[in-house]
């Protein structure tokens, strides 16, 4: 009889768990600030989209057409123009200084060239130090000049082609969209592997580990009774990133939410495994904190959490295939953004139970292994 | 099954020829002891001699590489689950949880053991009462002092009413009363009927010991009574006899008698020296005044040292 699975055994275990989490307020106040903390930084400090460049300019020209320009540009929003200046060499100065990133340089030809018909050409001058802006810079700069030509060619006349833009799910191309479900899922990660790894870990430090194997408990009641509480608690986290994100960030799921959570737990199942294998493998805390970072790390910066996986090499994106974050980032924005269901998101699913069912069996054999 | 059963039943621990392995490495060689039920047997030894892979070895927690242990009339190799339900066991450190209470930690271990609640608190009641831990139950393990701390971790191993307890070491880094206390505890227990296994490195808790069995490199070198330890030939070869020396200065002593021929051993003890010697030396002629010199049998100490060198002579 002793050897059937017992509920009572597992439900201890799980029991001392909890206290021992409610016991060490620091490790659970971290766990649920830092996430929250972040959810706020990401929120509202961060704007991908690249607006009101600091723009210097050398107006050299100083004629009603120069000023059309560069009101035009002004106007877009994308510029801004923080300064005035009356040489080539102060407009470098100005951006080596990093007083503005962008240096617009009108030459004094500039409307005679107009006048006579040929082509007048200006000169933008762009700090490449951070790619993004520069590449916003040159690609708003040549749509402001097409732009202004065609209105000298066309005039009042209609222009013979347009485009019509249309931004599906985010239109206002707002980067909290972007950023907090990814957010969520690794948050989610960082604390479930940190939690579990620990878990274990503990026990080896205090040697209560040791007193645990003398008792009838089992492996599976054990590992069962102590991620029970952690999966609890990580899916408390999931559930707050989600609901601010929802009330203070305003940013609506399209989807089901139990289609997110369907996935998450996977996932959560996943990075538990993961933390146990860790406690395999190391005697202490430390290490243990060590070896999550180390695993968390290539997670975080391939999982397209930050970087998009498009434009990454071809290596580099199957490399990214391998970790579970990339498929969970992927399937929460096509939840909340998309409003995609289990029927675009069952590949996700699949690979997300094999990937959590394979490293929780590697784990309980590993743990199994050192029992005996 | 049913003849074994009845052969063994007052044998709580039956081992025969142990031999246990950590690859080509022999942790323990070829041990085989008895321990009867009520019995208090104490396993000493040098630390990494094998005395704690013996007991993991009895609880099933480690495969036998060669021979068979009965353990309360069950087999540890094909019963380990089994067995461990009845055994309790503490370890060298007190592994509590030291952010839980006291309470908290007798409720774990309760729950562990499969007591229903009713069971769970009568149980802590009697052993509450037992062991005095009464005002410090809202207390964590953490704050209680070494002496409380390993009343709550036998309580904590006494729960689900074990007919075997191990003992690793249960009273290193204790106060001389909590240790007095504690074995006060351990013989209130042996008179219950429940048989006791504890390794230590006190000779004077060895004494108190029903039989002793002493390891030495993973070998059980001897085992028996404490009186019994004394007689073995081994320990006072024909020929010798143990002389116990008082002295002011037993360090100079101990130098001074290493050198004389007829001196085949000594050691300081206390205040005084135990020598081997030749069955012809006194205290004329190893230079003493008489009233300082004593025939003695050898101590346990002794007899452990004597065996260990013998040992480590064959094996040269």
């Amino acid at each position: 009889m002793t050897n059937r699975f017992s509920a009572q055994r597992t439900y201890s275990v799980a029991r001392k768990e909890f206290l021992h989490i409610i016991r060490d307020p620091a490790t659970l106040f971290f766990s649920l600030f830092i996430p929250v903390f972040e959810l706020f930084m990401l929120g509202y400090a961060i704007d991908t989209n690249v607006r009101y460049i600091r723009t210097v300019v050398f107006d050299a020209a100083n004629t009603k057409d120069s000023e059309d320009l560069l009101r035009a540009f002004e106007n877009s929003q994308d510029f801004r123009i923080v300064r005035q200046v009356y040489s080539e060499t102060d407009l470098s100065q100005a951006i080596v200084a990093g007083k503005a990133r962008v240096g617009i340089i009108i030459p004094e030809n500039f409307s005679r060239n107009l006048e006579a018909g040929r082509t007048a050409t200006i000169k933008v001058v762009v700090d490449g130090s951070e790619s993004s802006i520069a590449t916003a810079a040159i690609g708003d700069s040549n749509a402001i000049t097409l732009r202004e030509s065609l209105k000298r060619i066309f005039g009042e006349r209609q222009v013979p082609m347009d485009v019509s833009p249309q931004i599906l799910f985010n239109p206002d191309t707002r980067s909290a969209n972007f950023f907090i479900p990814g957010l969520m899922v690794v948050m989610c990660q960082m604390m479930a592997i940190m939690l579990s790894a620990n878990a274990i870990v503990r026990e080896k430090e205090n040697g209560t580990l040791e007193q645990l194997f003398m008792t009838p408990v089992r492996a599976g009641e054990l590992i069962l009774g102590k991620l029970i509480p952690y999966l609890v608690l990580t899916f408390v986290e999931f559930c707050t990133i989600l609901l601010l994100m929802r009330i203070v960030f305003q940013v609506e799921i399209a989807g089901h939410v139990q289609t997110l959570l369907a996935l998450t737990l996977p996932f959560v199942f996943t990075m538990l495994g993961l933390g146990l294998w860790i406690s395999t493998q190391v005697g202490t805390r430390e290490a243990a904190g060590q070896m999550a970072m180390g695993t968390m790390m290539p997670s975080i910066f391939l999982s397209g959490y930050v970087f998009p996986l498009d434009s990454m090499p071809a290596f580099f994106w199957y490399v990214a295939q391998i970790f579970p974050t990339t498929w969970l980032i992927d399937a929460a924005r096509g939840v909340i953004l998309r409003g995609a269901g289990i029927a675009e998101l069952w590949v996700h699913s699949v690979v997300l139970w094999s990937m959590g069912i394979a490293m929780f069996t590697l784990a309980m054999l590993k743990f199994h292994k050192r029992l005996t | 099954m049913l003849e074994q059963n009845r052969n063994n039943h007052k044998l709580t621990i039956d081992a025969r020829g142990v031999t246990i392995k950590f690859g080509t490495f022999t942790a323990v060689n070829q041990v085989s002891l008895t321990v009867s039920q009520g019995e208090v047997f104490g396993l000493l030894g040098p630390n990494g001699s094998g005395k704690t892979t013996l007991i993991r070895g009895l609880c099933g927690l480690l495969p036998l590489a060669e021979g068979a242990a009965t353990v309360l009339g069950q087999d540890v190799a094909t019963s380990a689950e089994s067995v461990r339900t009845h055994i309790g066991y503490m370890s060298q450190k007190f592994s509590l949880y030291e952010d839980l209470t006291a309470q908290e930690n007798m409720d774990f271990y309760s729950g562990i053991y499969g007591l229903t609640p009713r069971e769970a608190k009568e149980r802590q009641d009697d052993l509450v009462d037992m062991s005095g831990l009464g005002p410090y139950l809202e207390r964590r393990a953490g704050r209680l002092s070494g002496g409380w701390k390993q009343r709550l971790a036998l309580v904590c191993a006494l729960l689900h009413q074990p007919k075997l307890i191990f003992l690793d070491e249960p009273t290193a880094g204790i106060d001389p009363v909590a240790r007095r206390d504690l074995w006060n505890l351990l013989f209130r227990l042996s008179a219950e009927g429940i048989s006791l296994v504890v390794t230590t490195h006190y000779m004077d808790e060895a004494e108190r010991c029903a039989r002793v069995g002493y390891i030495y490199m993973a070998n059980l070198l001897a085992i028996g009574t404490p009186h019994d330890l004394k007689q073995m030939p081994g320990v006072t070869p024909p020929g010798t006899r143990w002389l116990e020396i008082f002295s002011h200065d037993s360090a100079a002593l101990l130098e001074e008698l290493r050198q004389r021929p007829g001196v085949r051993q000594a050691t300081i003890f206390g205040q005084s020296v135990h020598a081997l010697v030749d069955e012809d030396q006194n205290a004329a002629t190893l230079g003493l005044d008489e009233k300082h010199v004593l025939e003695t049998e050898p101590s346990l100490e002794d007899v452990f040292v004597t065996i260990s060198r013998a040992q480590g002579m064959a094996a040269k």
